[in-house]
């Protein structure tokens, strides 16, 4: 197999071969191409506010801390006792000046310089005096609009420059509050049984949005007789370097600012007031686009943003070809009234959370996909042509379309398939 | 009018009965008129629903839509519907004063669907009243004991 992704504009056909979902040597080769190289999301800045703070984040399959040390500097440590391995930290998050691993009791500060060792009189005078015995810090990070990016590579592009046509979408999320956007605390970890890759194409598919989420249309239906007016409705795009977005309507009701009658009328006024201070920091056009139309935004390899009835920050990482673990924030205004953060929590809830009305039906549907390819042999190659016909008459793909999922297949392809390239270029 | 341990016991068990048998409107009936059904994050119990992201926080509209949902053939995630067993235990009666009573106990709700068993293990408050001699419920908060959702995923249940 030299080729596991074939684009034909021609016929109008694009295919991913399903090996892609199953494949043990594959994931080895994105352990190796994709996390260890490309730029990927950590956290959010509010989510270690004071000095001190730390989370504990696995990313990319290493065991990290996010730490804001006394000096105000946010950083990200090998959680790993230089020592001899273990887990220098245990606890998933809290505020230190100082990580001590409690196997021979080294101790660090929160910069991850070392500090402490019992029986000193054992080591050299000159012992870490490289530092090479203090915490390792991550080898880049950087960040965007308060989104933190690591990145194991030393000689990797900028973030700026990887994400590309994609800031443009990670402002109109960011402009959603003059006072910033904050993560909430306790984001939800849970998992699905399937590839990583296949939460990606979910996120950025509106074409299940109706047969998938039905149940979950059926009650947004009933609580507004007008919702069926607004259709489900708008564009996909190839944002290059394997970023997507899709840009559309939709019958709910989004805390900026766009009100449903599914809500108190009382709440209409604060929605028309967020709506209005938009208006008046970005004129009428943007702050329209900004509170009517929803956003889902694919940034290579595995962050999803998702700006529809709330804002999830989405990361998912895999264990096995078949398993993968997920990680959901939600990011919303600071400064956002009580009243309007319970309705963001609660459509959250509702449809983003593993125990809403629509994620767990996603879940599903991952999981028979993945069921389904243990049919690889007979069945081998998954369609997503769709819209590449109307591509080919020079028209915008629509958000039902796939051309979202193929910007992220042709970048995965890139990577994956380079040095099967580079073989046939030498034999030519 | 004091209701005895048994009573409040032979409740509960009905109530994990009809959810293991399906029955999730005659679920939905056991609640008050303003009853509400929350499950917090796994982290943060006593959180504030305005404040934190609740994985359930439904008042008596949304807890009977999630029973009225689960029974459609488009629930996908629970069409077909699983096999679950709940046992709840260490029953304990924190205070019965006039009509309301207040009860604590620990669950386990298993679930099985394609071959995989979930666990759900934690527990579970009810602040229970007692109208025309009959028990309901006018709050139940389900504080999992999990320290994340895997590898379950979801929680496609009523737990």
């Amino acid at each position: 197999m030299s080729k596991y992704v074939i684009e034909n504009q021609e016929k109008c056909e694009f295919l991913v071969h399903r090996s892609a979902f199953t494949s043990q040597e594959i994931l080895e080769k994105e352990r190796e191409e994709i996390f260890s190289k490309c730029w990927l999301f950590i956290g959010h800045e509010t989510e270690i506010p004071k000095k001190g703070d730390f989370k504990r984040k696995k990313v990319g399959g290493r065991n990290l801390l996010f730490t804001r040390g006394s000096d105000d500097v946010i950083r990200v440590l090998y959680n790993s006792c230089p020592h001899r391995g273990a887990l220098v930290c245990r606890e998933d998050e809290g505020n230190t000046r100082v990580f001590r691993c409690f196997y021979h009791a080294w101790s660090f500060k929160n910069d991850g310089e070392l500090v402490g060792m019992p029986g000193k009189d054992g080591f050299a005078d000159d012992f870490n005096c490289d530092g090479a015995k203090n915490m390792k810090q991550v080898e880049r990070l950087e960040s965007y609009r308060g989104l933190m990016f690591v990145n194991f590579d030393e000689n990797a592009v900028s973030l700026e420059e990887y994400l590309g046509n994609a800031k443009e979408y990670i402002d109109l999320v960011a402009d959603q509050s003059e006072l910033g956007m904050e993560a909430l605390n306790d984001p939800q970890e849970y998992s699905v049984r399937a590839n990583w890759k296949l939460i990606g194409e979910n996120s950025v598919d509106l074409y299940h949005g109706m047969p998938t989420h039905k149940t979950y249309f059926d009650i947004k239906m009933e609580q507004d007789a007008n919702a069926k007016n607004v259709k489900l409705e708008g564009i996909g795009k190839d944002l290059g370097n394997g970023h997507a977005v899709m840009e559309y309507t939709s019958p709910w009701g989004r805390p900026v600012a766009r009100w449903t009658p599914a809500w108190d009328e009382e709440d209409k006024k604060e929605i028309d007031e967020i709506k209005q201070k938009l208006v008046e920091r970005f004129g009428e056009e943007r702050a329209d686009r900004i509170a009517n139309y929803n956003r889902n935004i694919l940034i290579f390899p595995n962050l999803v943003i998702n700006d529809i009835m709330a804002i999830t920050l989405r990361t998912y990482y895999p264990v096995e070809p078949g398993y993968m673990e997920v990680t959901g924030y939600s990011l919303a205004p600071v400064g956002e009234s009580e009243k309007s953060r319970l309705m963001r929590n609660e459509n959250f809830l509702e449809f983003l959370g593993p125990g809403g009305f629509a994620s767990p039906d996603d879940n599903e549907a991952l999981e028979l996909c993945q069921e389904g390819y243990l049919n690889n042999t007979g069945v081998e190659w998954n369609d997503i042509s769709k819209g590449m016909n109307r591509m080919n008459n020079g028209e915008q793909p629509h958000a039902t379309d796939e051309e979202q999922m193929r910007s992220f297949w042709r970048q995965w392809n890139k990577i994956i398939s380079k040095d099967v390239k580079e073989k046939e270029e030498a034999l030519v | 009018m004091t209701k005895t341990r048994a009573e409040i016991e032979a409740f509960l068990y009905h109530e994990n009965e009809l959810l293991d048998e399906w029955k999730l409107e005659e679920w939905a009936a056991l609640f008050t008129d303003t009853g509400s059904y929350l499950i917090p994050p796994l982290k943060n119990p006593t959180a504030n629903p305005a404040t934190s992201l609740f994985y359930v926080h439904d008042d008596r509209k949304r807890l009977e839509d999630r029973a009225k949902r689960l029974l459609k053939k488009e629930a996908h995630v629970e069409y077909p519907h699983s096999k679950t067993l709940r046992n709840i235990s260490n029953v304990r009666i924190k205070s019965q004063e006039d009509n309301k009573i207040v009860v604590r106990c620990n669950f386990t709700t298993y679930r099985t669907k394609r071959d995989v068993i979930d666990t759900f293990i934690g527990v579970q408050d009810y602040h229970l009243i007692v109208e025309n001699d009959a028990l309901k419920i006018q709050e139940k908060k389900v504080t999992l004991q999990l320290d994340s959702l895997r590898p379950h995923g979801k929680i496609s249940l009523i737990l």
